[in-house]
């Protein structure tokens, strides 16, 4: 059926009043996802890109049921969150069915595992295709015992009839019977009587991971299997000049030396013989470098003096309103680190022609589109499987591994090879967040109102992950190497650069110009929360600023420019719970902090208040304890939803206070935790307390994202409440800390 | 060959004195929990338990370890009969990812084998090598806590019953 006929249809049925027998359209609580009268009706979720209800689930004549994502899982819980969703809406038990994660044999293709939109995409098709298939099967069960499907219900895994006669799943599924497309609309159950979702059920995956079990790729061990090592160049652009590989190709269990062009590796039997010989190897390299990279000290006018497309992507004006006090001010963020704790890691192996790789990847199907064109192989020879590795926080070094252990399998038909990156290569060659420049400049009116706004930002692009394979180090290294792809700023409303740039504030002139540079002097990608991390700390900072200059408290400042009310409710939450009043004072030396953000605008909601201390002798602070919080819509696990804010807030102050990626005029310097320090165990708050306002029936908002700048920008005003001292350059380091107490 | 005593039982591998303990346990003894992060000693993920001590695995040769006690998290428990720190950092859901967790959980063990009753200052001094990414840290220190009062209801239990794990 073509789109406009379904939409003839909708309307026709959507407008009659008639009682349609059609489960689709029949119920009172269908959740209608707001599509308006005139949008092709779509099913919503990622069942709009992958319609067919069994990509989603399948149920054997046994009635075991297995629930299909092209998600990832990434340490987030998701697969967890998942099956509570799947089995609440089919109403079976939560242990009686199994979730596949993203495989590009297996499951949907859901592109990437990022930008907080899990939940929306994967968990909101699973929701629906639950709810379809459960329709379907008791519209099967009315049909074989000739009963009306409004007398039935569902229990445990079976259609039970008034009189007691139970039919199973496995009874009920025929063979092609959830080969169908799913319609735009479901019968989903009313959360009023959900039984699973909104239960902190505990994590499957958590057991193994805590006992020793087989839970990440590096733990896999295949038959025959190999172990290799990269030697990467020792600076972006670095050609070698000369390796003489004789002595390394004798050493104890080296198998074979690769190299094509500037792609070195060497393979060995066992793990510590490819480590030696990868050292032994990089001992043999001879590296002709340049001196590419720009002035670390000078980073922001070396960024802002590149040439940039200028976009203005927000613009309001109310010549009505005036100012009487205007301020300005520039904030600065350097290249950041994902810096997993477990550095990359593949296994590749080719047979006959056909490639598997397994990889901690975030998109099996883009990156299956990389590998393929390096390998000139069709995409259809090359299966790449998802399995966990450590933490990612955005595009790592998984991809790039996952190239390298397909480039190295090639030259070693039928043995799998493992590859595992070192930390400095990890450190060196991860794709960093990019480093960026805001600049603001606004105007308070008599009545201490914000009544212009002008928001510049100059940032690269967020995302170069693959598709193509010239996003992949391997492919970028290799003979006839594959350039790098031009970079595009990522289109809102989601935004790259400018995510969260567009201020979620009323103001009667506003305007927000995004200055994207194409020239990437440093290697970047996508790291958690993207720009909404920098323009997030710059516009709440500078929005306690104009608190301060209005003489403003800052909770109750932001209320005044807020007109949504669910922003408002988590500002006010989070308030509250912290115990923040207006005339409150802190201890000596202690300062209090607030911030609020909805990540992309359309997402999450998130509120923060913070306590720092900052000791004025050497300017070190530390978070004393935090107060968050986050309206994620309907709440599928609160549990994990708490995890995910608690981890943000942590990690987010990390960066804040610790965070910057270093280098010389040639190479990355900042290689490992000695070069490149996060949070350690002294630095931790006294308590982290997340707060849900839990939206029953609403959509699923996600939540991965949704603190990082919240959590900057609050730690930052704390600050500034405790010393008295405005700091608009991020790391916030002590010695920046101490410098401005002192000056 | 050299023989390495590893939860409670004895292998004899092929390795070289210089070889890191961790290589063994993951390359030849096929052992899951003790991580490689950095091989620099910098982040604790390969931790593992050296006659009562915490030993960062990527950074201790073999050498050392002629007739010593290594015990890792997989001799601890197992899913079905989980050790109490596995039970705590099941029960306190802490974990993220979860690859800096085993190393964690080595050196809390070995603090509590030591010091049943850590003050919050004690664990947090002890976890210092270890870096967390996640920001999992509270639950983390819950954990421990956790542990530490399970240990010592698992102390009476199993005095009364005659075994220890």
């Amino acid at each position: 059926m073509n789109g406009p006929m379904m939409l003839d249809r909708r309307r026709v049925l959507a407008g009659s009043g008639a009682l349609i027998v059609s489960f689709s359209l029949s119920s009172a609580l269908a959740q209608q996802h707001d599509a308006p009268a005139t949008a092709a009706p779509n099913p919503p979720g990622s069942l709009k890109t992958s319609p067919y209800l069994d990509a989603w689930i399948r149920i054997d004549a046994n009635g075991a049921i297995e629930v299909f994502t092209g998600k990832a899982e990434l340490g987030q819980g998701f697969k967890t969150a998942f099956q509570q969703i799947a089995a609440e809406e089919l109403d079976v038990a939560f242990e009686s069915l199994k979730v596949t994660t993203a495989d590009t044999r297996l499951t949907a293709n859901e592109g990437y595992t990022a930008g907080s939109n899990s939940m929306k995409d994967s968990g909101t098709a699973i929701q629906n295709a639950a709810a379809q298939v459960r329709a379907l099967l008791i519209a099967e069960a009315a049909r074989r015992l000739d009963q009306p499907e409004a007398d039935l219900r569902t229990e445990n895994g079976a259609v039970i009839a008034p009189d007691g006669k139970r039919l199973s799943y496995g009874e009920l599924v025929a063979a092609d019977m959830l080969h169908v497309q799913a319609q735009p609309s479901s019968k989903l159950k009313d959360p009023a009587t959900f039984k699973l979702v909104g239960q902190p059920v505990p994590r499957v995956d958590i057991p193994a991971k805590v006992t020793g079990g087989a839970a990440y790729v590096q733990d896999m061990r295949l038959p025959g299997m190999v172990h290799a090592r990269v030697v990467r160049p020792p600076s972006y652009g670095a050609q070698l000049t000369e390796c003489d590989a004789a002595a390394v190709e004798k050493m104890p269990g080296v198998v074979k030396v690769v190299r094509d062009s500037n792609f070195l590796a060497v393979v060995a039997e066992k793990e510590i013989q490819s480590i030696k010989a990868m050292n032994a190897l990089a001992a043999a390299a001879k590296w002709k470098e340049t001196a590419s990279l720009p002035k670390q000290d000078d980073l922001p006018n070396v960024l802002t003096g590149l040439p940039s497309q200028n976009t203005t992507i927000f613009e309001r004006g109310d010549p009505a309103a005036t100012g009487v006090k205007t301020i300005e001010a520039i904030y600065t963020r350097p290249y950041q680190a994902h810096g997993s704790i477990g550095p990359s890691c593949a296994v590749a192996q080719f047979i006959d022609g056909e490639m598997t790789v397994w990889t901690h990847t975030q998109g099996v199907y883009p990156d299956r589109q990389g590998i393929a064109e390096m390998l000139r192989l069709p995409p259809a020879s090359v299966r790449l499987i998802h399995v966990e590795g450590s933490g990612c926080y955005g595009h790592n070094g998984a991809d790039d591994a996952a190239a390298d252990a397909a480039l190295i399998a090639r030259a070693l038909p039928g043995r799998p090879v493992r590859v595992q990156w070192t930390r400095e290569q990890e450190h060196a060659w991860e794709p960093f967040g990019p480093a960026m420049v805001t600049k603001l400049k606004a105007s308070l009116d008599g009545n201490g109102r914000i009544v212009d706004w002008n928001f510049d930002v100059w940032s690269n692009t967020h995302s170069m992950r693959p598709g193509g394979a010239g996003s992949l180090l391997a492919a970028q290294h290799m003979t006839q190497p594959f350039a790098v792809p031009a970079p595009k700023p990522l289109p809102l409303p989601e935004g790259g650069g400018d995510r969260n740039a567009i201020p979620f504030y009323s103001f009667a002139n506003a305007r927000v110009v995004h200055h994207f540079i194409p020239a990437m002097p440093v290697r970047i990608s996508a790291m958690r929360a993207l720009g909404a991390y920098h323009n997030v700390f710059s516009i709440e900072s500078f929005m306690d600023e104009l608190a301060a200059l209005a003489g403003a408290d800052p909770v109750e400042f932001r209320l005044r420019h807020l007109d949504d009310r669910r922003g408002r409710d988590v500002i006010e939450r989070a308030a509250q719970a912290f115990g923040w009043k207006a005339d409150q004072k802190s201890a000596q030396d202690r300062g209090y902090g607030f911030a609020f953000a909805r990540y992309k605008n359309l997402a999450a909601y998130c509120a923060i208040a913070s306590e720092v201390e900052v000791n004025r002798e050497t300017g070190r602070p530390r978070l004393v304890r935090a107060v968050a919080a986050v309206d994620s819509g309907q709440v599928v696990n609160p549990d994990g939803l708490v995890n995910q804010i608690e981890g943000a807030i942590v990690q987010s102050m990390s960066w804040t206070l610790y965070e910057s990626v270093t280098f010389d005029d040639t190479r990355i310097t900042s290689i490992d935790w000695q070069t490149y320090p996060i949070l350690r165990f002294n630095a931790v708050p006294d308590s982290i307390e997340v707060h849900i306002i839990n939206r029953p029936g609403q959509p699923f908002l996600g939540s991965g994202e949704t603190g990082q700048g919240p959590a900057a920008a609050s730690i930052s005003n704390a600050i500034a409440n405790a010393t008295g001292k405005r700091l608009r350059n991020l790391q916030l380091t002590r010695k920046r800390i101490k410098e401005a107490i002192d000056a | 060959m050299m023989t390495l005593k590893v939860n409670g039982r004895e292998h004899q591998v092929d390795a070289e004195a210089d070889t890191p303990l961790l290589y063994v346990l993951r390359d030849d003894l096929k052992l899951n929990a003790a991580k490689f992060g950095c091989g620099l000693g910098q982040c604790g993920s390969c931790t593992v338990i050296v006659d009562g001590q915490a030993v960062l695995s990527c950074v201790t040769p073999m050498v050392l370890l002629e007739g010593k006690q290594v015990t890792t998290l997989e001799g601890l428990g197992t899913i079905a009969e989980p050790a109490p720190i596995q039970r705590a950092f099941m029960e306190e859901q802490a974990a993220q990812c979860g690859y800096c967790i085993p190393g964690m959980m080595m050196r809390a063990q070995a603090l509590l084998q030591k010091n049943s009753k850590p003050t919050d200052e004690q664990i947090r001094a002890e976890l210092e090598p270890h870096l967390c990414r996640c920001g999992t840290h509270m639950r983390i220190l819950r954990a421990v806590h956790r542990a530490a009062r399970l240990m010592d209801t698992a102390d009476a239990s199993t005095t009364a019953k005659g075994s220890a794990r």
